[in-house]
């Protein structure tokens, strides 16, 4: 069919998706939605993906989405399909990941009627996506659908939701294509300003103790973005910490890599950012996980912010030279001026400035006690690592200590390896988005590492995993507790432990195998490596019940309302005096 | 802010009361698309921002652009604050703090009726002429005067006439421009 044709707006979608080049849509039918699926049926082009859970829908293209840099696609019905697809979407706004989520919505003449499975979708979401739409003509269908791609994929990416009512979707009406096709007034600033580059080269150049905070925005720019890091990085000899989106922009191999910052970073990022004098924030936000006290935080530095999204910047913490901009493009000026201008550091000062730094790692703040008969959870996180070297490898994760774990032990070398839920903080976000991941990849490695409660949340999509028979492999570290709020009883709340134990917990080993998948168990440190491997050898999806050390917590810890040079280390929290290591002030942050 | 809670320090309660707030009014162009104005009214109540007053009308219909005046309290970085999240939304073309540009004209209008007999009748005649307000209704026992400018001018003129007998107002809000040959991008 020529551009111009008619069709009916089911077709149009089929269509639009194919001319987007989209490849997987993740959804689940329902009776607003049937039109589309009947199309679905009738074509080859684009696969759709059979979830459990529509939440598992966008989860799934949001692992997509974060390891292929392409925009995930969501297919949901009207009325439950929308309102449980509100959680996916509230995560990718949050992580800024690029999703274009279609709803199905009752007959035009039905909206507001209360009719069955309505609800008002673009209401809801409205708080919850970068921006939506409600498709009232079947003429608009066309320009609005290949508008969503281009607003969730340009500037600082997010969700996108489209409602089609269902008459819209039987009605017929003319196609366009995405040729030429913006929209009509969203510009997002990619390019950066020239003076803001040249104040920013001029104020690294004189910089003593100069430090890269990285975050997420180099992920989402691109492994350009990730490559010119790096040249920066080597051709300045700065040192570099990054926040939880931001892993694997920056080799963990490399030499001016100090791992995490923030609430549960190593210390020596911490200490780093709170004595540097020249801060470098590259595509991060200032997040209160990464802050700390915010009166505290960084006293001492001049801070250059680079953003896409104007309102990140001096939204809590003022900067002294903001760059708006896509930060492959800032970076790329930045390069070019300082190589133009031949820049340097004061070679002297950056010596000892790292020769500090050095002095803080000697502090070795992630060490924890080993233990012989029971598998510690960072052991069993290391090993993982160990074990998948060198693999193509891609790891999602839950929310919890797991997560705070996998973030501290693994190792990424590359971008668009992790896919994590920062910003809202999902449980049950790991197994769909290790599904969407090995549909995206699939002959790589793929990895959820799980808590037990987290994956129970959305367990279901292992039904997905053996239907497409994608080999994901489900890591459960499983302490028996929702550990991380267990953890923050201990520190806040005298060690009740107020319906944070699991009880009841599933046999994980049967539970796989009624998904039709493997189960197997790991109980004791000695058989973990040979576990691990076969875990690894299994062409099917796996589940791995990993049982650790229940009780163990999460260090280095930056309590709530303290600053960056005021960490809790694990050796300085004995578990039995965990209860008073938080005055009454921080107990009431979050 | 919460009061009844200690100031710790933590970006939670980051005591925004320390700074004096500020009354700006921002004039805002969007697409006159549905939804537009609760996507704007959204941003307010979602993020904690105050709208003091409000005034929305289509001012190109070819274009199907509208014109916003949100008149908005806080502190300057708020004020700032709320100026990017405005213009980040897909719809916003533009946002210009009135307030900022200083030059800028702002005016509402109101209609006040006012019922009463008498010595009170004609005291609010006469003051109704000493601030411009025309009478665009009249019976015997009321009159309804409509009222254009400053904020401040139409609300010493509702003061004026609560003892006069005052039954009722309809305000418009804000709306604003600024001066001299330029205009805001569209």
């Amino acid at each position: 069919m020529a551009t111009g044709d008619m069709m009916t707006g089911a077709e149009m979608v089929l269509r639009a998706l194919a001319d987007q080049g989209v490849e997987h849509v993740f959804g689940y039918p329902g009776g607003a939605v049937l039109p589309i699926y009947d199309e679905i049926f009738q074509q080859e082009k684009v696969k759709h993906i059979l979830v459990r859970h529509e939440q598992g829908a966008t989860h799934a293209a949001e692992g997509y989405a974060r390891s292929t840099g392409k925009c995930g696609v969501v297919l949901v019905t009207s009325g439950p399909g929308a309102t449980n697809a509100v959680t996916g979407l509230t995560d990718a706004l949050m992580d800024s990941i690029p999703l274009v989520c279609l709803t199905g919505q009752v007959p035009t003449h039905l909206i507001g009627n209360d009719a069955f499975q309505e609800c008002d979708t673009v209401g809801i979401t409205r708080p919850c996506t970068k921006h939506n739409y409600l498709v009232k003509d079947v003429n608009d269908l066309a320009r609005i659908l290949h508008e969503a791609f281009y607003v969730a994929t340009h500037g600082r990416p997010g969700p996108v939701v489209v409602d089609i009512p269902k008459d819209v979707q039987f009605a017929t009406g003319k196609y366009v294509g995405p040729k030429n096709i913006e929209h009509k007034t969203y510009r997002p600033k990619v390019k950066p300003d020239q003076n803001a580059i040249r104040a920013a080269v001029e104020l690294i150049a004189t910089a003593k103790r100069p430090l890269l905070y990285t975050g997420g925005g180099v992920i989402n720019s691109g492994p350009t973005a990730s490559k010119l890091l790096r040249d920066f990085v080597a051709m300045t000899n700065i040192p570099l910490t990054s926040t939880l989106m931001g892993l694997g922009a920056y080799p963990a191999s490399g030499k001016n890599w100090l791992g995490m910052l923030g609430m549960h970073g190593t210390y020596e990022a911490n200490m780093a950012m709170h004595d540097c004098d020249v801060m470098i924030c590259v595509g991060a936000r200032f997040d209160d996980r990464i802050t700390g006290r915010i009166n505290a935080f960084s006293p001492g530095s001049k801070k250059i912010h680079i953003d896409i999204d104007p309102s990140s910047i001096n939204k809590t913490v003022r900067v002294d030279i903001p760059v708006v901009g896509d930060v492959a493009h800032a970076l790329d000026d930045m390069i070019r001026v300082w190589k133009s201008k031949s820049q340097a550091l004061d070679k002297k000062a950056l010596e000892v400035w790292w020769k500090q730094i050095e002095g803080w790692k000697t502090r070795d703040c992630l060490k924890y006690r080993a233990n012989a008969d029971v598998i510690m959870p960072q052991y069993a996180i290391q090993r993982l690592y160990e074990l998948t070297r060198g693999k193509d490898v891609y790891i999602t994760t839950e929310v919890g200590q797991h997560q705070m774990w996998a973030a501290q032990f693994f190792k990424f070398e590359e971008p668009n390896r992790w896919m994590t839920s920062g910003g809202l903080g999902t449980m049950g976000y790991g197994l769909p988005s290790s599904v969407g991941v090995q549909v995206a990849h699939p002959k790589s490695l793929v990895i959820d590492i799980a808590g037990d409660a987290s994956v129970l949340m959305t367990m279901q999509e292992m039904s997905t995993a053996a239907q497409y028979r994608l080999p994901v492999k489900i890591f459960i570290i499983n302490n028996q507790y929702m550990g991380m709020v267990r953890q923050w009883q201990q520190l806040l709340h005298g060690n009740r432990l107020s319906e944070s134990y699991s009880e009841a917990l599933p046999d994980f080993v049967k539970l796989a195998e009624a998904y039709g998948c493997v189960g197997m168990r790991a109980q004791k440190p000695g058989e973990l490596d040979d576990k691990i491997r076969e875990m690894i050898a299994i062409p099917h999806p796996v589940i791995f019940d990993c049982r650790v050390a229940n009780l163990a917590n999460c260090f280095p810890m930056i309590p709530s309302g303290k600053a960056h040079n005021e960490m809790l280390m694990g050796e300085d929290v004995p578990d039995e005096d965990v209860g008073s290591a938080i005055d009454a002030k921080g107990k009431m942050l979050v | 802010m919460k009061p009844h809670l200690p100031s710790s320090g933590s970006a939670y309660f980051l005591d925004t009361a320390k700074a004096a707030t500020e009354t700006h009014a921002l004039a805002v162009i969007v697409d006159n698309e549905p939804g537009v104005l609760a996507r704007v009214i959204g941003l307010f109540a979602g993020r904690g921002y105050n709208i003091e007053s409000l005034t929305v009308s289509e001012t190109q219909h070819e274009a199907h652009v509208s014109r916003i005046t949100i008149v908005t309290t806080g502190t300057p970085n708020v004020i700032e604050q709320i100026k990017h999240q405005l213009e980040r939304m897909v719809p916003v073309h533009s946002v210009a703090d009135l307030t900022v540009l200083g030059n800028a004209l702002t005016r509402e209008l109101a209609m006040v009726k006012v019922a009463g007999q008498g010595e009170k009748r004609v005291e609010a005649l006469r003051l109704a002429e000493a601030f411009r307000a025309r009478v665009i209704d009249a019976g015997t026992t009321s009159f309804i005067f409509e009222i254009t400018g400053k904020t401040d001018k139409v609300e010493q003129f509702i003061s004026l006439m609560v003892p006069l007998g005052l039954v009722e107002v309809a305000r418009t809000g804000v709306a604003g421009i600024s001066r001299g040959t330029e205009g805001m991008k569209i």
